[in-house]
């Protein structure tokens, strides 16, 4: 292999790179980026930049100022692969051939339908995307309404509040984050931001937004309407595989790869665009997490260096956090719909809580509100198939203790 | 080999405990603890995996 093609120029592609040349690849690596900016980190984007405490160069990722030897081709975004050419297509008219290929695109926001022409509505991913919202923040400091209470809205939420506007958190859901927390543990993430004066209505679509050149009501699905100088959504992203399409790859909600993140000979991808089986959980998943673009990005690396059925198992226990007011939000494993929940330390009212979710006699996720050593302390013993029992009688006896 | 933990950027995410648990305590009060400012040589890489899976990039290595 002379010539690796990195599609992706965000945490996981930039990670893939990084890890070529640990593992001691010496031919070309080529990163494509579509942003102009040099590689940067994202979580800052809904927190300390949008805040405006941090400037942009303190965001930079390593792998921009490293010495690595890689050819950038930032502003560039891949438009088509030839998987038997071994061909990458770019927007410049250009194609670049490839002996291996890292797939790290990442994903967009999805959002609502937009009128022609109408301002004052935003989603967050890119830094573009965060200094304009900052700018139309700092320019009509009012009214300010986010449209999801995901981790992203929720961050949003948080960011504006300390920023002191009045902010509405509009969920489809019945409690934010239902599908992945429940109920329950959905319902204090909303109790979290009550308690900051966020005026939080669930289970509630929007209906469509009113207003002229700029945006000024959302109205909503019960026939309600909320007055609006700025709107955030944050309703989920997708996938970007457009450029995959008919290129013979599997795309379900993301390329499709198998266990060591190789989706074709000589091709592997990472990051919010793969999905793959994981061993650790014997489901499909595809995880859009800070920490796993990093090490999926590195493991399909060495899984492209290792040959074609010489690569290992990608099984990690995927994990997160969210910064939201003076709360750590933690995350660790795969909770799903019908876990049994037990908070098995602190409480719910004092927002300082770990809250176990089982399924077929295993702990699958740990969520934790400031209390990260535990979390991690968990995440470690989902990995090692930590039975339910065992771990309500063990906390039960810690709590017992004090 | 010294670890230098900046403290402004430290948000307690506790991932370099789960890396070197000898090393880094994340303890009851949520604050971090640096158990060890000069760990052995040979706990380099695992050094270099906290320095590179924080989340916040606050921790270094001075040689």
């Amino acid at each position: 292999m002379q010539s690796i093609v990195v599609v992706g120029a965000s945490l996981a592609g930039c990670r893939a790179a990084e890890a070529l040349r640990e593992e001691g690849f010496d031919g070309r690596v080529v990163l494509i980026g579509d942003e102009a900016h040099r590689p940067y980190d994202r979580p800052p984007l809904s927190k300390q930049v949008l805040a405006g405490t941090w400037s942009t160069d303190r965001i930079e990722l390593p792998a921009a100022g490293a010495d690595l030897d890689l050819e950038w081709r930032l502003g560039t975004r891949a438009t088509g692969l030839d998987l038997a050419a071994r061909r990458v297509a770019l927007d410049t008219g250009e194609d670049l051939a490839f002996d291996g290929l890292v797939i790290a695109t990442g994903a967009t926001p999805r959002t609502v339908p937009v009128p022609d022409g109408m301002a004052g509505v935003h989603t967050l991913r890119t830094l573009d995307d965060c200094l304009a919202l900052r700018a139309d923040l700092e320019r009509r400091p009012g009214r300010v309404v986010v449209v999801g209470a995901g981790f992203i809205g929720a961050e949003v939420a948080a960011t504006c509040r300390e920023r002191g506007a009045p902010v509405t958190m509009v969920e489809a859901l019945p409690a934010p984050l239902a599908r992945v927390l429940g109920e329950v543990i959905g319902g204090t993430c909303a109790d979290l931001h009550r308690d900051h004066g966020v005026d939080v209505r669930t289970g509630v679509g929007v209906a469509g937004l009113a207003g002229g050149s700029r945006v000024e009501q959302v109205q909503l699905d019960n026939g309600s309407a909320v007055d609006a100088d700025v709107v955030v959504v944050g309703v989920g992203v997708t996938p970007l595989t457009g450029w995959l399409e008919g290129s013979g790859l599997t795309l379900e909600d993301g390329v499709v790869c198998d266990e060591t993140c190789l989706a074709a000979p000589g091709v592997v991808a990472a990051g919010d665009v793969a999905r793959w089986p994981n061993p650790t959980f014997g489901q499909m998943m595809r995880v859009e997490h800070w920490d796993n673009a990093l090490d999926q990005g590195a493991h399909a690396a060495r899984t492209l260096l290792a040959g074609d059925g010489g690569g290992t198992a990608y099984a990690p226990v995927p994990w997160f956090w969210s910064d939201q007011y003076d709360r750590k939000l933690q995350l660790a494993g795969r909770p799903g719909p019908g876990d049994e929940v037990r908070v098995v330390l602190g409480s719910l009212e004092e927002r300082r809580f770990v809250a176990l979710f089982g399924r077929g006699g295993r702990v699958v996720a740990a969520f934790g509100m400031n209390r990260p050593a535990p979390i991690m302390r968990y995440r470690s013993r989902i990995a090692e198939g930590l039975e339910w029992d065992l771990a309500l009688s063990e906390a039960a006896a810690e709590a017992k203790a004090g | 080999m010294r670890i230098v933990v900046d403290f402004d950027l430290c948000e307690s995410n506790a991932v370099c405990m789960n890396i070197a648990p000898e090393v880094f305590e994340v303890r009851d009060d949520d604050f971090l603890y640096v158990l060890d400012e000069n760990p052995p040589e040979e706990s380099r890489p695992k050094m270099e995996e906290a320095v590179r899976r924080c989340p916040k990039q606050a921790i270094s290595i001075e040689d």
